[in-house]
């Protein structure tokens, strides 16, 4: 076993056992904390791959930002409606189990009969290469420029968008 | 390969629209009366883009490594898209300042979604097609939200949010099995993936994932659930500007990616799911309709049935039937832009005169708009020698040339039992007594957009064969 | 160079960062009491050794000696496990720090770097970004009013000033072309510093560094008067110190980060001309990076003695509507000298 399969069973049990710790935790400031475990997990699985640069962007924006906020909203609102929804509209459970099975399936069937297809250098070299933040900049800055620009417009109209919803006050 | 300024060029109107959109916001930080400036200033810009796309139309280019392409189809798409805005700001006009909504920003986010619309029309990749779609339907939520006063919008605004993320969910899904199974997010690549046949099964599923996210964007019928709501929800001029150019943009992307996967022998899995998505849809909107006595809820699930019809023609799976949806969509998006600004103009400060009942009497008290809604309906409906008519005649026809008899059919019955509720207005405004006059705000800015929509109505019936032949000339 | 040599050597680096780190943030401390002492015009602890030299020890002692208090309404594994993120951050963030030029021991070429990545600015922006876990759940977990108010400001503060902290850093990266420090000290040779060549940036990012350390005059988190201690009002004796202690780890860390990025690292300005042996050469810049570090440490304390605390409000409107602006600023300005420098 080299050591890359020994940290990838590692990163993959890790988050695994978090992904099923978060969704049976009562207390939703537990979940959001094994979401955040999940999510170091999976970039520990993205430096794997060598994705450098998605590993870390995925621990800076996800876990760092974006959960921040979860908390925050745990945190202040205290949200304990989730536990009712599920008493008054049992079905929604069955519904859910449902959907986890189809997907586990696909997943499954996906390991044995997807065919890789041959895009990955055979080089390790330039395998490495792929993911590092002077390639992908270089990637984004000019073959992939417009989606970037258009990707800066989508985000400048959704802060527009939380201005003129949130603002208390227009003159 | 670094982009040249040829590239940007090439697809100019969007570029055009982006840089209006940063204009307004600078001219809204400093100039003082932006208020009245930036209305004008969106239509003028609305208004160049759609005169640049025809004018620009016979120059077909692919930009940017086949991300994008330029000329041809997707600048008549510009051209529905622009000019409808244009018609959208002048029955905003007085609308906004009557219910006293956030006026520059409201103009800077039509613009917005009208780029988003732009870059899924002009798309040749998964990835384009994405970041078009998010732009579009991040400005509808807001502006089916905008106004805050109004407890129906806010229901809109987080309702439309909600479901169409999750229809998002499922295009980004699909686009992961597409992207997976053939390594690439181009068109052309993914249509030659599928001639090999290499990983059928995942282009199967990730495409039909695809489809379903984008049936909750045109508003087909199992992911319908929204439209009612937030049609009636959303102030009326945004219900006006969603139901049509936006759905436009999503049919744009559905014909550009299906088409080509029609010519792919042995690989008919589409066109069964397609119509019967086309059939339900069809029937439920027009059914459903006629239980309706608010007037927007009314023109909602009108537009679900108008999906269905726009869904035959893709169904078919030939040329004739795209350039058909797509004169249809030209057609739909000014009938349906002067209904709803028709309701917009009648419409009270609070949400009032928008049941059916108020409507009774409408031709004694003002004539002329009641002939102009008259006109709407009657398109809307399907009569010759109106626009809707030969939309529907195109779809139809090429339907029964893909051997598709059964769902031409069943657009026929729809079609007539969708002409009870249009003419049920009809007759409200003109045989029935009005029990109470109406209060309207009058608007020359409405009025004149309205008369020109009017006018594209007729003007676009009467010649109905020049525009097809120009559709299917840049389509084959 | 084998695996097992590299091993040996990574802990022998390792077990030298953390005693150092160790020793000088207790000596950090007194350093504190004594320099506050002096800008008050007081003596400072002279009782435990000599020129209370032996303080920082008693400190520990009693530290030590407390009674471990964990609050009835608290949820006691996260109450537990804060303290430990947070010092877990303080502590990993110097893995990418070079302390030095590559040194040739016994014929091996070793780096004074524990871990010379690639992107190691982004994994120090990574793990800040983490720092403020430790923060807000202790601040939730305490069960008290105090500590969750203390932990909310904390974390919009930290996010807050994170954005202006990645913005100053983008515009060194600009310069260097690379996300690895060496690469980033590299860059500044001679007087080149980052520091004197965008001086805007070097302002943000010391201003953001002091918010993201939660020091005076940013230290609305544990504002006594308002909030008792903040986030760690429910602690008491080693967890009460582990926090203690990641604070002013991070005040060192930030120390490091700022030398590092803007004030040239390990290098000496034109040391090459004097004529040194190698050996002086890496002796002298060794000490260079920590006499800077030792240098910006002393302004952290100085500024905290001498500036009063802002009002919630201020420190929002300063992040959002000053710094930030500034530090957009500050990228446009460097991304026209590097186009027309190139």
């Amino acid at each position: 076993m080299t050591l890359e399969i020994i940290l990838f069973i590692l990163f993959a049990l890790i988050g695994a056992a978090s992904g099923v710790l978060m969704i049976t935790r009562k207390n939703p400031v537990m979940s959001a904390l094994f979401l955040i475990l999940n999510f170091a997990a999976l970039a520990g699985v993205y430096l794997l791959l060598n994705a450098q640069f998605i590993a870390v962007v995925q621990i800076i924006v996800y876990a760092g930002a974006i959960m921040v906020l979860f908390l925050f909203v745990i945190m202040l609102l205290r949200p304990d409606a989730e536990i009712s929804i599920l008493r008054t509209n049992p079905l929604l459970k069955y519904v859910a189990i449902g959907v986890g099975v189809l997907v586990f399936a696909q997943l499954i069937y996906l390991i044995f009969f997807f065919k890789p297809l041959n895009i990955t250098p055979s080089d390790v070299a330039e395998r490495i290469q792929i993911g590092t933040v002077e390639n992908i900049g270089t990637e984004i800055y000019t073959k992939y420029i417009i989606p970037v620009q258009v990707a800066g417009f989508l985000l400048l109209s959704a802060t527009i968008g939380a201005l003129v919803l949130a603002k208390k006050k227009f003159e | 390969m670094i982009p040249s300024l040829q590239d940007l060029f090439n697809i100019l109107p969007p570029v055009i629209i982006g840089a209006g959109i940063l204009i307004a916001l600078t001219l809204e930080m400093f100039v003082k009366p932006a208020k009245k400036i930036i209305p004008h200033f969106a239509f003028l810009v609305f208004l160049f883009t759609a005169y640049y796309s025809l004018m620009t139309m016979d120059k077909e280019t692919y930009s940017l490594n086949t991300l994008m392409s330029g000329g041809g189809l997707t600048n008549i798409l510009y051209f529905i898209f622009t000019f409808g805005s244009a018609i959208v700001v002048l029955i905003s006009y007085d609308f906004i300042r009557k219910k006293d909504i956030v006026s520059s920003e409201y103009y800077i986010l039509l613009m917005s979604a009208v780029l988003g619309m732009m870059i899924m029309a002009s798309a040749k990749d998964f990835l384009m097609v994405f970041l078009g779609l998010e732009q579009m339907s991040v400005c509808f939520y807001i502006l089916a939200g905008i106004n805050r006063r109004n407890l129906l919008s806010n229901e809109a605004s987080l309702k439309y949010f909600l479901l169409g993320a999750f229809a998002t969910g499922f295009i980004v899904y699909g686009i992961a099995f597409i992207y997976g199974a053939s390594g690439s997010l181009s068109y052309l690549v993914i249509t030659n993936a599928i001639v090999t046949g290499q990983n059928i099964t995942f282009l199967t599923i990730g495409l039909l994932l695809f489809i379903i996210g984008f049936s909750f964007k045109i508003a087909a019928f199992p992911f319908h659930m929204w439209v009612p709501d937030v049609y009636q929800g959303a102030p009326t001029t945004v219900s006006a500007f969603m139901s049509t150019t936006g759905k436009t943009a999503a049919f744009a992307v559905l014909i550009a990616l299906l088409l080509p996967l029609f010519t792919v022998g042995n690989y008919q899995i589409f066109g069964p799911v397609l119509s019967l998505l086309a059939a339900l849809s069809m029937i439920y909107g027009s059914i459903v309709a006629i239980a309706q006595k608010d007037i927007k809820r009314m023109l909602a699930y009108s537009s679900i049935a108008h999906a269905g019809y726009m869904l035959i023609g893709i169904a078919a799976g030939i040329p004739a039937g795209s350039a058909g949806v797509i004169y249809y969509l030209l057609a739909y998006t000014f009938m349906n832009i002067g209904a709803f600004g028709i309701v917009a103009y009648l419409e009270g400060v609070e949400e009032t005169n928008l049941h059916i009942e108020d409507y009774a009497g409408l031709a004694n008290q003002k004539p002329v708009l009641a002939a102009l809604l008259s006109l709407f309906m009657f398109a809307l409906a399907g009569i010759p020698p109106l626009a809707g008519f030969f939309g529907k005649y195109y779809v139809f026809v090429a339907a029964i040339k893909a051997g598709l008899v059964w769902l031409a059919l069943v657009g026929i019955v729809s079609s007539a039992i969708s002409v009870y509720f249009y003419l049920r207005l009809v007759v409200y405004m003109y045989f029935r007594e009005n029990s109470k006059t109406i209060t309207v705000f009058d608007s020359s800015y409405s009025m004149l957009g309205i008369i020109i929509a009017a006018l594209l109505v007729i003007i676009v019936g009467v010649f109905p064969n020049t525009v097809v032949e120009l559709i299917t000339h840049f389509i084959s | 160079m084998d695996l097992w040599t590299i091993i040996i050597i990574s802990i022998i680096k390792i077990l030298f960062v953390v005693t150092i780190t160790l020793l000088t943030v207790s000596y950090l401390v007194y350093f504190e009491r004594k320099i506050s002492a002096w800008v008050q015009d007081r003596i400072g602890p002279n009782r435990v050794g000599w020129y209370g030299l032996l303080q920082p020890f008693a400190d520990v002692f009693k530290l030590f000696l407390k009674e471990d208090i964990v609050p009835d309404a608290s949820i006691k594994s996260i109450h537990t496990l804060a303290p430990i993120i947070t010092l877990f951050v303080a502590f990993s963030t110097y893995a990418v720090l070079p302390w030095g030029p590559p040194v040739n021991i016994f014929g091996y070429e070793i780096p004074l770097v524990l871990a010379d990545v690639n992107s190691g600015i982004l994994i120090v922006l990574a793990l800040t970004s983490l720092g403020v876990y430790g923060i807000t759940f202790s601040g939730w977990a305490s069960g008290s009013k105090y500590s969750l108010l203390g932990g909310v400001r904390s974390s919009a503060q930290m996010i807050s000033y994170e954005i202006s902290m990645g913005f100053s850093v983008a515009g060194v990266l600009l310069i260097s072309e690379s996300l690895r420090p060496a690469a980033i000290i590299e860059s500044q040779s001679g007087w080149m510093w980052n520091a004197f060549i965008q001086p805007i940036g070097f302002i943000t990012f010391l201003v953001s560094a002091f918010a993201e350390t939660n020091r005076l005059p940013f230290d609305l988190p544990e504002a006594e008067p308002e909030l008792v201690g903040g986030y760690h009002t429910e602690y008491s004796s080693m967890k009460f110190a582990a926090f203690f202690l990641a604070e002013y780890a991070n005040m060192i860390i930030s120390s490091g980060l700022i030398v590092t990025l803007y004030l040239g690292g390990w290098q000496v300005p034109y040391i090459e001309t004097f004529g040194l042996s190698s050996g002086w050469v890496t002796m002298m810049q060794i000490g260079a990076f920590f006499f800077k570090v030792g240098a910006v440490l002393f302004f952290f304390i100085w500024v905290r003695w001498s500036i009063p605390r802002f009002k919630y409000n201020q420190l929002m409107n300063l992040g959002w509507k000053v710094m930030f602006p500034l530090a957009l600023v500050n990228l446009v300005w460097v991304a026209i000298l590097v186009m027309l420098l190139n």
